[in-house]
């Protein structure tokens, strides 16, 4: 499972005049760093032969197809496209998103899910977590290290003071962290075959999930403008400037 | 009067009728699709594009200032399915059409068009084999390029003959069930690295002969005895590609390995530049993309007189102009492309288009050394290169003048009709 991101080109990023987000047309939409890693990861226990099926799953626009499409051709089998678009599209958070992928799997009656570790448009570092919740599944999440042994998964994850080991059992979610993998490239003969593979439209409601938000966005602002500096001569002068600002 | 007044309307009336009949079957009013790629076409730009950025733009320095060949690069394009995307599916390869393989070319030239120069021969060197080979020859010589990556290359320059394919003296000469090859020949480029020559040879030695008739194509094994590559030379720029004279002496090739039959050669060696020059244009086209946007890139960082020097008209219409120079090739390559793809003879268009990207790339290479300033003369700043790689796309694959002669060769043939 993935999300499709917003690629801003810095310095190019601009608030929308209603101050509501950010401002996302003719931007291009492409694969989620980390979940491209997801989906390396996936491939790779496909090619290792301890999994059966890969399926690469999205929630958006017609766009997100694209992001599919590149998924099968690093080697995903098939994909599913949750038709999310409009203002449902913009409103779609951590939490909806959770509830599709907990829904899916049950209905896919998946082993394991594997997603980024988040996304990086937001940076909620939420929706792996929300959805090993739902599914009441174990969770490996920020994993740099995932082996399958036996019906356990071992996974070794990064965390603030260093490495930790974990062994979870089977149907979990995993999310992965930058270093678990480099993700190939598509090559061209497997974007080529990767137009055979199928992608099904879904809707959430099919799954039963309501995407409206709990959430509502107030305002959305630039990061204050830098003000410049004054410049001094002496430390004295820094100091008296300093006291003057209630600095110190 | 009546004779003279009919025969003036006919004369009118036929004049209008051969106008609506030429505009009726101008290809451009059928030139659809040009404003959107399929899925595809983006997703194989995507990675050509993805590849050269990250992988080709940062290695090319140090293959431009050593001439080793790009072997690892190479190797990598390979395994990603960048080259070698005109064999046909039966032999293992993707069957792309020359525009889908022109969008590869672009890019991979962006990053550096000595690599993509010894990709590219590749696709010179089969080719004949692709347009004239039997399945015999096809299966073999074609389908062990898909399955490891090999090189080939093109062989029909000498050192007495270039432009003139004619003139070349190479000479074949049959001996029961071989010909036996003796001759010199210069500038091929993967010259020291093909597994496998298509060689251009005469095999009819009346001098009265007419060209249609006296050359024969063949596929030549590089190991065979007498095949003698010299050295590597030091051109001036496209350094890493491996470009040699080579040297044949009693080389001997079983008739099997003649393309078609005996005389028919130079037209198969013409028939490969039709499909050929388009991404040879596209190459250039790529080149003159990244003189472009490292121009621009420069332009918005340096300062002269309190403004960015992109604020300064005179740069500012440098880029103005390269950008339309750029974006007219690159349509030019693509019409050119397209033509031959629909299955029409495109020698016309593929001429136009890679004359004006040879000139362009060249200008817009220049101008880009010229809005860096000091900087770009200097090794460390990525422009001076782009002069020195442009220069050949003038030259290679038909000269700007042969290529001069052909468009008004086509368009005061089309005039007369």
């Amino acid at each position: 499972c993935f999300a499709p991101f917003l690629c801003l080109r810095p310095p190019q990023i601009r608030v929308k005049p209603d101050r509501t987000g950010v401002v996302t047309d003719g931007v291009k939409h492409s694969m989620n760093p980390f979940c491209e890693i997801a989906v390396e990861e996936a491939v790779k226990l496909k090619e290792k032969k301890l999994v059966k099926e890969v399926v690469a799953v999205s929630c958006g626009p017609q766009q997100v197809q694209e992001t599919i499409r590149t998924a099968l051709a690093m080697g995903a089998d098939r994909g599913i496209h949750v038709e999310v678009s409009g203002k449902d599209y913009e409103t779609l958070g951590p939490l909806q998103v959770s509830k599709i992928f907990a829904a899916l799997a049950k209905k896919e009656q998946a082993d394991l899910i594997i997603l980024g570790k988040q996304a990086i448009d937001d940076d909620c570092n939420q929706t792996g977590q929300m959805t090993a919740a739902l599914l009441d599944w174990p969770q490996g999440t920020f994993a740099s290290e995932v082996t399958l042994e036996a019906d356990k998964l071992k996974v070794v994850r990064e965390i603030d003071g260093g490495l930790e080991t974990i062994k979870i059992k089977l149907p979990a979610v995993v999310t992965a962290d930058l270093r678990l993998n480099t993700p190939r490239y598509a090559t061209l003969p497997n974007i080529m075959k990767a137009k055979k593979k199928k992608i099904v439209n879904v809707k959430p409601a099919d799954l039963g999930v309501d995407v409206s938000s709990r959430l509502e966005v107030l305002k959305v602002d630039e990061p204050p403008q830098r003000q410049s500096g004054v410049k001094v001569e002496t430390v004295h002068d820094l100091v008296e400037k300093l006291k003057e600002a209630g600095r110190i | 009067m009546t004779s003279a007044g009919s025969y003036c309307c006919l004369e009118r009336s036929s004049w209008r009728l051969q106008l609506w009949y030429a505009l009726l079957h101008h290809p451009s009013t059928l030139f659809l699709n040009l404003t959107e790629l399929t899925d595809q076409q983006k997703e194989f730009q995507e990675v050509a594009r993805k590849f050269a950025r990250e992988e080709i733009v940062p290695a090319a320095p140090s293959y431009d200032r050593s001439g080793e060949y790009p072997f690892p690069l190479i190797k990598r394009a390979w395994e990603l399915g960048l080259m070698n995307g005109h064999i046909p599916e039966d032999c293992g390869g993707m069957g792309l059409g020359i525009f889908d393989a022109c969008l590869i070319t672009e890019e991979l030239a962006f990053g550096c068009t000595g690599v993509q120069t010894a990709i590219e021969a590749n696709s010179l060197g089969q080719m004949p084999v692709i347009i004239a080979g039997n399945d015999a020859q096809k299966k073999k010589y074609l389908g062990r390029m898909t399955e490891e990556p090999l090189m080939c290359a093109y062989c029909v320059t000498e050192p007495g003959a270039g432009s003139d394919v004619a003139g070349i003296k190479t000479r074949a000469v049959k001996k029961g069930d071989e010909y036996v090859v003796n001759g010199q020949k210069m500038w091929i480029t993967n010259g020291g690295k093909a597994n496998w020559y298509f060689l251009l040879a005469r095999t009819d030695p009346d001098p009265k002969c007419p060209a249609s008739k006296a050359f024969t194509g063949f596929i030549v094994e590089a190991d065979t005895p007498g095949v003698q590559p010299g050295r590597k030379e030091l051109n001036m720029g496209q350094r890493s590609s491996d470009t040699r004279g080579i040297t044949f002496e009693d080389v001997k090739i079983p008739k099997e390995n003649v393309l078609i039959g005996e005389g028919a050669g130079f037209k198969i060696a013409m028939g490969a530049f039709d499909k050929t020059r388009p991404p040879v244009a596209a190459g250039a086209t790529g080149l003159a993309q990244r003189a472009l946007e490292e121009a621009t890139k420069y332009a918005l960082e340096r300062k002269t007189f309190g403004k960015f020097i992109a604020e300064h008209q005179a740069v500012s219409f440098l880029l103005a102009e390269m950008a339309m120079k750029v974006e007219l090739a690159r349509m030019a390559y693509q019409r050119a492309a397209w033509e031959v793809d629909q299955g029409r003879r495109n020698t016309y268009y593929a001429s136009i288009a890679k004359a004006f990207a040879g000139d362009i790339a060249n200008q817009c290479a220049a101008d880009a050394v010229q809005i860096f300033g000091g900087n770009g003369f200097n090794s460390e700043y990525p422009v001076e290169k782009l002069m020195r790689d442009a220069k050949i796309y003038q030259i290679y694959e038909g000269t700007a003048q042969i290529q001069r002669l052909i468009i008004s060769r086509e368009h005061l043939g089309k005039f007369k009709q």
